[in-house]
C-alpha cells in the first residue's frame, strides 16, 4: 500500500512537469511579445500578468475564480470526452443552450420556492446541455459521423437558435437586444465565499463575483473524477475510448458509451452556462450576439493543460482564469487591448501544448539514457 | 573466425526487468543463425539493439571486427544491416516499387526516377527468386508476397546481414517453404541471415547454429545439424517439454454449440462462409483446419456476434443466440480467444489488470453497486499471472501495450480460461507462443475439455490441429469440405482438402 502511494506522488510530480514547461514557455512568449510592443514596461508588465487576479488583492482573487468556474466546467467537458476518445469542440453551442434553458426557467418560474429558484434553472441547463451533445453522440454512434463535424454544426444551431428562440419567447428586451433579467432569487448565491473574497473601500464591502457556483464546478470534477476511475461505467467509457473494436468484444455496447460520453460532456458544459449566466455580475441574461462562446472553445486549452485529468482541470482552470485577470490589468500599463489579448491568448495556447511537451520530455529522457548506455559501454 | 557481426556482452534493462543480461551474439558470414527462446526470452530487445532501436545499457557490438554504434536504424542500414518486422512496415496504397525504394529514392532534379530502380529490382528479384509484381498494390498481394517485398527492401539497400523477426508466424505451409528456399539462397550468395523464431522444425530445416536465449539470458550456441530438436527445446525452456499432447479418448455429450446453414456474404458479393453447419458437444475439441482466409475468421465473427450472419441459425447451449447481443452469448457462457489480439483482444493503453477482467469487470464481485473492486481485480491478476506465467515488467500495473506479444496472448488464454466457459472458441490460441507456453495452453484445452466444455479450435497449424483435436472440419472458399477424424487422416490428405483439390462428406 505504501509502496503503491510513493508511486503515486512520483506519477503525479512527472504528470504536472509538462504542464509546467508549457506554462513557462507561454510566458516567455509572452514577454518577448511584451519587449517588441512596450519594451520600457515589458518586466512590470511580465509581474502583472504572473500576478493575474492577485494584483486585485483578495478581490482579484475571488474573481479570479470567479472566471475560473465555467472554465473548469467546459474544461472538464473537453477533457471527459477526451478520456473517452472523442473531441467535443460543441462545448461552446452546449454552453449557450443550457444557459438558454436555465434563463428561461428561472424568469418562467418565479414561483420556485428558495434556493429551488437557482438550482432548478441549472439542472434545466444540464439537462438542455446534454441533449445538445447527443446529437452528434448519437450521429457518431449510429452513423458513423465525425463528433468534430457535427459539433462544429450544433454551435451553430445552438448559438443562432437560442437568439431566434429569445427573440420569440416571453423573455425577450427588444430595447436592450437581450433577454430580460432572472428574478435576484434566481441569482447564484455567494454561499460563503462574500466573506473571503472582498474589497474594503471606506465602510462599505465590496465582495467579489465569485459563488457556488464555483462549489459546483469542483464537485464536477470529483464527481467526473471518480466516474473515471472507479466505475464500470468509466472503465466502459474509457475502453470505448481506446479501443472500439475490442470494447465490443468484450460485450460493451460501444454506440450506448459513445452516446452517453457525448451527454455527460453535454452536460457539463450546460452547467458552466447556467453558472455563468446566473451569476450576479455580468449575468442574469443573455445578449443577442453573434459569436460562438469564448469560454466554450477555451475549454480546450484548459483541458489540454490538465492533460484531461478532472483534479487537474480544476488547477489549469484557474490558472487560465488567473493569466486572463493579469491581462485585465495589464490595461493600467502601456498597452493596446489587441496586444495584451494576442499575449494572453498565446500563453494560453502554449500552455495548451503540454502534451507534446510532455511526448518532448520523453524523447530527451530516452536519448540520455542512451548516451548514458554508450559511455558504460566504454567502460567496458 | 570470420565473423560479420558480434554483439558481446549486451545488457539492456527496463523498468522493472533485465531484457539482456550479459548477452553474446556471433554471425558468421554466410551463415543462418537461428535465435531461439521462449516469449519475453530477450530476442527481440537484442534485434532491437542490433537496429539501432534501443541503445543498450552495456556491452560493444562489432562490425567486421571494428566496434560500431548502432544509434538508430540509418546507421544500422549504413552497417548493411536489414531486418525483416514480423509485422511489415509497408506502405499499403503504394506499389511493390514504391515500397521498396521508399526512403532510398533516386531523385534527378527534384524528379523521382523509377527506372533504374525498377532494373535493380527486377535485377534482384531474378537472382534471389523472388518473384514479385512490381505494380502491384500491397493490399491486393498476398502475405507471402508482402514478405518477399519486405526482403527485396533489404536487398535494394544492399543489406548483407538480414534480420528476419519470426518471419514464419504469418504464413502458410507452402510460404513457408518457399521462404525457407529463398532463404538459403540468400546465404550461398554471401549474406548472412539471423533468424529469430521458436519453431524448432524451421530451425533444423535451415538454420546452420543456434544461439538460445533464456530469461534474458545467454544459455549457448548450438550446431544444429548435430543437436536435437528435444535438446534445443530443453536449452529454451529449461526443463524436458512434451511435444505430443498427452490426452484420453473424448467422451462427446449433449450439444452445446449447433450452427445451422451460417451463410455470410463477402464485400465483393461471394459468399465467405456458404452454407455452413456443424455441431460441438461436450467434452470434444473440434477443429475448423484451413489455409488462412477461407472463412474462417468470418464464421468465428458470425459465432461470437462481432458480425452479423446473413442467412442461418446458431445455438448455444439450447438457445438461439443468432440474434443475441455479444454481452448475452458471453453471459451464457461463450469464452473467445480472438485471432487479432490487438484489435479485439485486447485494450492496449489499459494495464494488464484491467485487460484481465475485460469481460468480467460488470460480474458481481468484480464491482459494488457500479463501483470496481480493485483488490478483487488484482488478487484475480496476480494468481492468472502466476499461473499462466505472463510475464511483465511491472506486474498487472504494467500497460498491456509495453508487453511482448507472446506475453500478451498469454494474457488473453488465462482470461478466456478464467471465466470458465462452457463453450471456447480459440482462434490460434497459441499463435507467436514458445513451445513451453504451448504445452501448457494446450494442457489447458484440453482439461476444459474433459471438464465437459465444448471446444472450437480454429487453428492453421496442421501440427496442432492433429495432436489437439478429436473431430476436424476442413473449411475451403467458405464450406465446409471434410469432416473427419485426426486417427482417420493423414497431414497430406488434410493438406489436400485445405487446398480444395479433395472433397469428402462435410
Amino acid at each position: 500500500m505504501k509502496k503503491t502511494r510513493g508511486a503515486g506522488l512520483g506519477g503525479v510530480a512527472a504528470s504536472v512537469l509538462p504542464s509546467l514547461i508549457a506554462i513557462i514557455v507561454g510566458l516567455l512568449f509572452g514577454f518577448v511579445i511584451l519587449l517588441i510592443s512596450n519594451p520600457a514596461q515589458a518586466a512590470q508588465g511580465l509581474k502583472v500578468i504572473l500576478l493575474g487576479g492577485v494584483n486585485g488583492g483578495a478581490k482579484g482573487i475571488g474573481q479570479t475564480l470567479y472566471y475560473a468556474t465555467p472554465l473548469i466546467l467546459t474544461g472538464l467537458s473537453v477533457g471527459f470526452a477526451f478520456k473517452t476518445g472523442l473531441f467535443n469542440i460543441g462545448a461552446s453551442g452546449q454552453l449557450i443552450t443550457g444557459a438558454f434553458a436555465a434563463i428561461w426557467t428561472a424568469v418562467n418560474c418565479p414561483w420556485l420556492p428558495g434556493p429551488l429558484h437557482w438550482i432548478v434553472p441549472i439542472l434545466a441547463a444540464i439537462i438542455v446541455g446534454g441533449l445538445w451533445g447527443s446529437v452528434p453522440g448519437l450521429f457518431k454512434s449510429l452513423l458513423g459521423v465525425n463528433e468534430v463535424i457535427a459539433c462544429i454544426m450544433m454551435n451553430y444551431i445552438g448559438m443562432y437558435g437560442v437568439n431566434y428562440l429569445i427573440k420569440i419567447s416571453n423573455i425577450y428586451d427588444k430595447l436592450k437586444n437581450q433577454t430580460v433579467n432572472v428574478p435576484a432569487s434566481a441569482a447564484l448565491p455567494y454561499g460563503g465565499l462574500d466573506h473571503v473574497f472582498y474589497e474594503k473601500i471606506g465602510n462599505l464591502l465590496r465582495p467579489s463575483s465569485v459563488n457556488v457556483g464555483f462549489y459546483i464546478a469542483v464537485f464536477a470534477a470529483v464527481v467526473i473524477y471518480i466516474l473515471l476511475s472507479r466505475t464500470t461505467f468509466g472503465y466502459e467509457l474509457k475502453a470505448c475510448g481506446y479501443n472500439r473494436e475490442a470494447s465490443r468484444y468484450a460485450g460493451i455496447n460501444e454506440k450506448r458509451s459513445v452516446l452517453m460520453s457525448m451527454v455527460i460532456a453535454g452536460m457539463l458544459s450546460g452547467a458552466a452556462g447556467a453558472v455563468m449566466y446566473l451569476a450576479r455580475s455580468d449575468g442574469l441574461h443573455i445578449d443577442v450576439i453573434e459569436v460562438l462562446s469564448p469560454q466554450g472553445f477555451n475549454g480546450i486549452p484548459v483541458a489540454l493543460l490538465g492533460l484531461s485529468n478532472p483534479i487537474g482541470i480544476i488547477f489549469s482552470g484557474i490558472f487560465i482564469a488567473h493569466i486572463e485577470r493579469g491581462g485585465y490589468y495589464l490595461q493600467k500599463l502601456n498597452y493596446m487591448p489587441e496586444i495584451i489579448d494576442i499575449i494572453i491568448g498565446a500563453i494560453i495556447y502554449f500552455a495548451a501544448f503540454s502534451l507534446i511537451v510532455r511526448n518532448v520530455i520523453a524523447a530527451l529522457a530516452r536519448r540520455r539514457e542512451a548516451r548514458n548506455a554508450l559511455g558504460r559501454g566504454n567502460e567496458r | 573466425m570470420d565473423y560479420v557481426i558480434e554483439m558481446l556482452h549486451i545488457v539492456k534493462e527496463f523498468p522493472g526487468i533485465r531484457a539482456n543480461d550479459d548477452i553474446t551474439l556471433q554471425l558468421r558470414r554466410g551463415e543462418i543463425h537461428a535465435l531461439l527462446g521462449e516469449n519475453g526470452a530477450g530476442k527481440s530487445t537484442l534485434m532491437s539493439i542490433l537496429f539501432g532501436l534501443y541503445q543498450p545499457d552495456g556491452g560493444t557490438i562489432r562490425k567486421d571486427g571494428k566496434e560500431v554504434r548502432i544509434n538508430d536504424p540509418n546507421d544500422a542500414n549504413a552497417l548493411g544491416i536489414g531486418m525483416v518486422h514480423q509485422h511489415f512496415k509497408l506502405v499499403h496504397n503504394f506499389t511493390v516499387l514504391e515500397n521498396i525504394i521508399l526512403g532510398a529514392e533516386t531523385v534527378k532534379g527534384g524528379r523521382l526516377i523509377m527506372d533504374e530502380a525498377r532494373r535493380k529490382v527486377m535485377a534482384l528479384s531474378e537472382r534471389y527468386h523472388l518473384k514479385v509484381d512490381p505494380d502491384a498494390k500491397i493490399e491486393d498481394i498476398t502475405v507471402g508476397m508482402q514478405q518477399r517485398v519486405e526482403i527485396l527492401k533489404m536487398l535494394y539497400r544492399d543489406n548483407e546481414i538480414l534480420i528476419f523477426d519470426e518471419p514464419t508466424a504469418v504464413l502458410t505451409p507452402q510460404e513457408i517453404d518457399e521462404l525457407m528456399k529463398i532463404m538459403k539462397g540468400l546465404t550461398a550468395e554471401g549474406k548472412s541471415i539471423l533468424f529469430i523464431t521458436h519453431k524448432l522444425n524451421e530451425i533444423k530445416a535451415v538454420a546452420d547454429r543456434c544461439s538460445v536465449l533464456r530469461k534474458g539470458r545467454y544459455i549457448g550456441t548450438v550446431d544444429v545439424a548435430s543437436t536435437s530438436k528435444e535438446e534445443m527445446s530443453e536449452m529454451m525452456v529449461g526443463r524436458k517439454v512434451n511435444f505430443a499432447v498427452d490426452k484420453a479418448p473424448a467422451t462427446p455429450g449433449g450439444v452445446e454449440l449447433s450452427v445451422k446453414g451460417l451463410t455470410m456474404r463477402g464485400p465483393h458479393g461471394k459468399n465467405v462462409v456458404n452454407d455452413v453447419s456443424f455441431d460441438v458437444r461436450k467434452g470434444e475439441i473440434v477443429c475448423v483446419a484451413g489455409i488462412d482466409g477461407n472463412g474462417q475468421s468470418e464464421l468465428v465473427y458470425a459465432l461470437t456476434g462481432l458480425m452479423k450472419q446473413d442467412h442461418g441459425r446458431i445455438m448455444l447451449r439450447g438457445q438461439d443466440v443468432t440474434h443475441a447481443s455479444i454481452r448475452a452469448r458471453n453471459d451464457l457462457g461463450l469464452g473467445h480467444i480472438p485471432e487479432d489480439r490487438h484489435r479485439h483482444g485486447l485494450v492496449l493503453d489499459y494495464t494488464l489488470a484491467e485487460n484481465m477482467v475485460l469481460k468480467s469487470y460488470h460480474k458481481p464481485g468484480f464491482q459494488n453497486h457500479g463501483f470496481r473492486d480493485f483488490r478483487r481485480m488484482n488478487e484475480v491478476t496476480d494468481q492468472l499471472i502466476e499461473r499462466f506465467d505472463i510475464r511483465s515488467g511491472q506486474g498487472g500495473r504494467t500497460i498491456a501495450r509495453s508487453m511482448s506479444g507472446g506475453n500478451q496472448q498469454k494474457a488473453i488464454v488465462a482470461r478466456e480460461i478464467a471465466i470458465n466457459p462452457d463453450v471456447l472458441i480459440a482462434v490460434q490460441p497459441t499463435r507467436g507462443l514458445d513451445v513451453g507456453a504451448i504445452e501448457y495452453i494446450h494442457r489447458q484445452l484440453v482439461d476444459a475439455r474433459d471438464a465437459g466444455k465444448a471446444v472450437l479450435l480454429i487453428s492453421l497449424e496442421l501440427d496442432e490441429v492433429m495432436n489437439l483435436s478429436d473431430r476436424i472440419l476442413v473449411m475451403f472458399e467458405g464450406e465446409i469440405v471434410a469432416d473427419v477424424r485426426p486417427e482417420d487422416v493423414t497431414v497430406q490428405e488434410l493438406g489436400l482438402y485445405m487446398a480444395g483439390s479433395k472433397r469428402g462428406k462435410a
